[in-house]
């Protein structure tokens, strides 16, 4: 927990304390607490249902939080929810764009209900449109993009008011793999160019561990494990490099004695060689085969991905939730639409 | 509240509108049916017990009623529809208040319906349903008026029932048991004089009775009410639905 001290030195984000939402008997978020530093690029991983959404909207002031609360560039959620929502932009996780107006109509649109000029708007139209590369369709129907054209619209709009935190809640959810990785450079630039912190969820794990500094892996409404990708994947133990040489038992006796090596096992005619970190062992590796006169054939770095991270934290993969996920999914629906 | 939140609202409606140019069509043309076909076609074999005008005539004033009844209702549950294609977030998560908002969109489509009133009005004209030549201006704006207020109340029922409901599904029931009664109820079609005590004391809780008689009376010097009671009837039963459209709204939101 944070105390008042410690504000003082640097500025988070966004503090959840203790946040809870029910839905009834169901719990969607369980009690969370998080910080995010400004200008973090942050990420919520998890599957379907895990409560991404849930605490995306709480922290938007969408939803109404059932117990604890949080503050997002120090507002509080419940009680300045005006505050807050001119200091964070937000793209849904489903489509939430006018498909009868024009691009640059959205866009226009967005910037007076936050309060914008006439030339102010007009110069961040520009601005954000060139950001996301839809310069030349600006002026027509939004009904006539494509779904990748919709999604970077919608980011452009997020980002049009200037927003301190941008929440993105399943970027790419339903795009192409091509146009998910040019969502991805975009995410990436406008982090860095705009030095504006993102929260993103998403259940994608190349997503989170492409784009994210930190991420949180959420499950059942709990916040199961929460550090960098690199981190989050060291815990499993260190990487594994397969060499394939010409004398590979000669070059299995140099390596007992090499110090980033904690254990060789010639497999397959190859080697299986386990390090702490792969990445600045495999130069040493080669230089070690090239000083003894080894011809190396092939090197293969394989390091455990984040869905073996999500396996040892959740005991499951990804994919076998999505399938309770989506239980749990038509559960909430039905509270939302009929219990009020 | 929030001049240009309200303006931005209203302004979207306006671009929506005018895209739809088939929409406007479509909004005349039943009313239009009406007008001439049932008009005309009755007024040769009926009469208007105790007024000296024609069917035809009769039926004008209820037409563009009619008209804006069912634009302005339509127009206020559309917001069902802002629900379901996500835009209603987009809205929702600015920082204006709700009250603006819930102002721009009932600003908006009172433009749209009594745009279409106007234009009912003109071919009620042009038809010669209602003669131009028995109507004063006063009398005229005042029927402008008459037709504000008729949307203002609509618009604002459609949208309190959108705030309630998440997709079309209940439509059905909307059109059988609120906007046909409503209807039918108002003396668009038939005079209420003669009918039985049940029927007039219902078509007396419906506030499109009291906005037909008001345009009736100005329109074609025929009400059946003192306009003065037409007019406060409608003016408070207007600002009352706005009250409460707004009060739904913040809620759901």
């Amino acid at each position: 927990m944070l105390n008042a001290g410690t504000v003082f030195f640097f500025m988070n984000a966004i503090e959840i304390m203790d946040l809870e939402k029910k839905f009834g008997d169901f719990t969607a978020v369980d009690r969370i607490s998080l910080e995010i530093k400004e200008g973090e690029l942050f990420g919520l991983l998890g599957p379907n249902g895990a409560g991404k959404t849930t605490t995306i909207s709480m922290l938007s002031t969408i939803l109404q939080p059932t117990s604890g609360t949080a503050k997002v560039w120090e507002h509080d959620i419940v009680h300045e929810k005006d505050a807050v929502r001119h200091s964070i932009g937000i793209v849904f996780q489903d489509p939430s764009l006018d498909d009868e107006l024009t691009g640059r109509e959205n866009l226009d649109f967005h910037g007076r209900m936050y309060g914008m000029g006439a030339e102010q708007r007009k110069e961040r139209i520009a601005e954000v449109l060139k950001l996301v590369e839809l310069e030349s369709r600006a002026d027509s129907l939004v009904k006539t993009y494509s779904g990748g054209m919709k999604r970077r619209l919608e980011i452009a709009r997020g980002l049009m008011h200037k927003p301190k935190i941008l929440f993105l809640d399943e970027p790419t959810i339903g795009l192409d793999p091509q146009t998910r990785r040019r969502l991805w450079e975009y995410i990436k630039a406008f982090n860095e160019k705009e030095k504006i912190t993102i929260i993103l969820t998403t259940h994608y794990m190349e997503e989170a561990d492409f784009l994210c500094e930190r991420i949180a892996i959420i499950d059942h409404g709990k916040i199961m494990a929460l550090d960098t990708p690199e981190k989050l994947k060291q815990v499993l133990g260190g990487d594994v490099i397969t060499m394939s040489v010409a004398k590979p038992k000669e070059f299995q006796k140099i390596l007992e004695k090499t110090p980033c090596v904690k254990e060789a096992k010639i497999f397959d005619e190859s080697l299986n060689i386990s390090v702490e970190n792969g990445s600045t062992c495999v130069p040493k590796l080669i230089a070690i085969a090239q000083k003894n006169r080894i011809e190396v054939n092939s090197v293969i770095l394989k390091r455990p991905s984040l869905e073996d991270v999500f396996i040892h934290y959740t005991g499951r993969t990804i994919r076998e939730q999505e399938a309770d996920g989506k239980d749990v999914n038509k559960m909430m629906m039905k509270m939302h639409t009929g219990g009020r | 509240m929030e001049f240009g939140v309200i303006y931005i609202m209203w302004l979207r409606e306006m671009k929506r509108f005018l895209r739809a140019r088939s929409r406007i069509i479509g909004n005349v043309s039943m009313p239009f049916i009406w007008l001439v076909i049932m008009g005309i076609g009755l007024s040769s074999s009926l009469t208007i017990p105790g007024m000296p005008i024609s069917y035809f005539s009769f039926i004008a004033p209820g037409v563009i009623g009619m008209s804006l009844l069912f634009t302005s209702i339509f127009a206020g549950i559309s917001v069902i529809w802002e629900k379901q294609f996500g835009f209603l977030k987009e809205i929702l998560v600015a920082p204006v208040s709700r009250t603006s908002i819930v102002l721009g969109k009932i600003f908006g489509s009172v433009t749209i319906s009594v745009f279409n009133g106007l234009l009912i009005l003109v071919i009620a004209i042009l038809v010669g349903g209602i003669p131009l030549s028995g109507i004063s201006l006063p009398a005229l704006l005042l029927a402008i008026v008459f037709m504000i207020m008729i949307s203002f109340s609509f618009v604002a029922i459609g949208l309190s029932i959108a705030t309630r409901l998440n997709n079309m599904e209940g439509f059905q029931m909307i059109m059988s048991f609120l906007v046909m009664p409503l209807f039918f109820l108002s003396g668009a079609f038939f005079p209420l004089e003669g009918v039985p005590i049940w029927m007039k004391s219902l078509a007396y809780l419906d506030p499109l009775f009291y906005g037909v008689d008001g345009m009736r009376a100005m329109l074609i010097g025929a009400g059946q009410m003192p306009v003065w009671i037409d007019f406060t009837v409608l003016i408070g039963f207007g600002i009352f639905m706005i009250f409460l459209a707004s009060y739904l709204f913040r809620k759901m939101a």
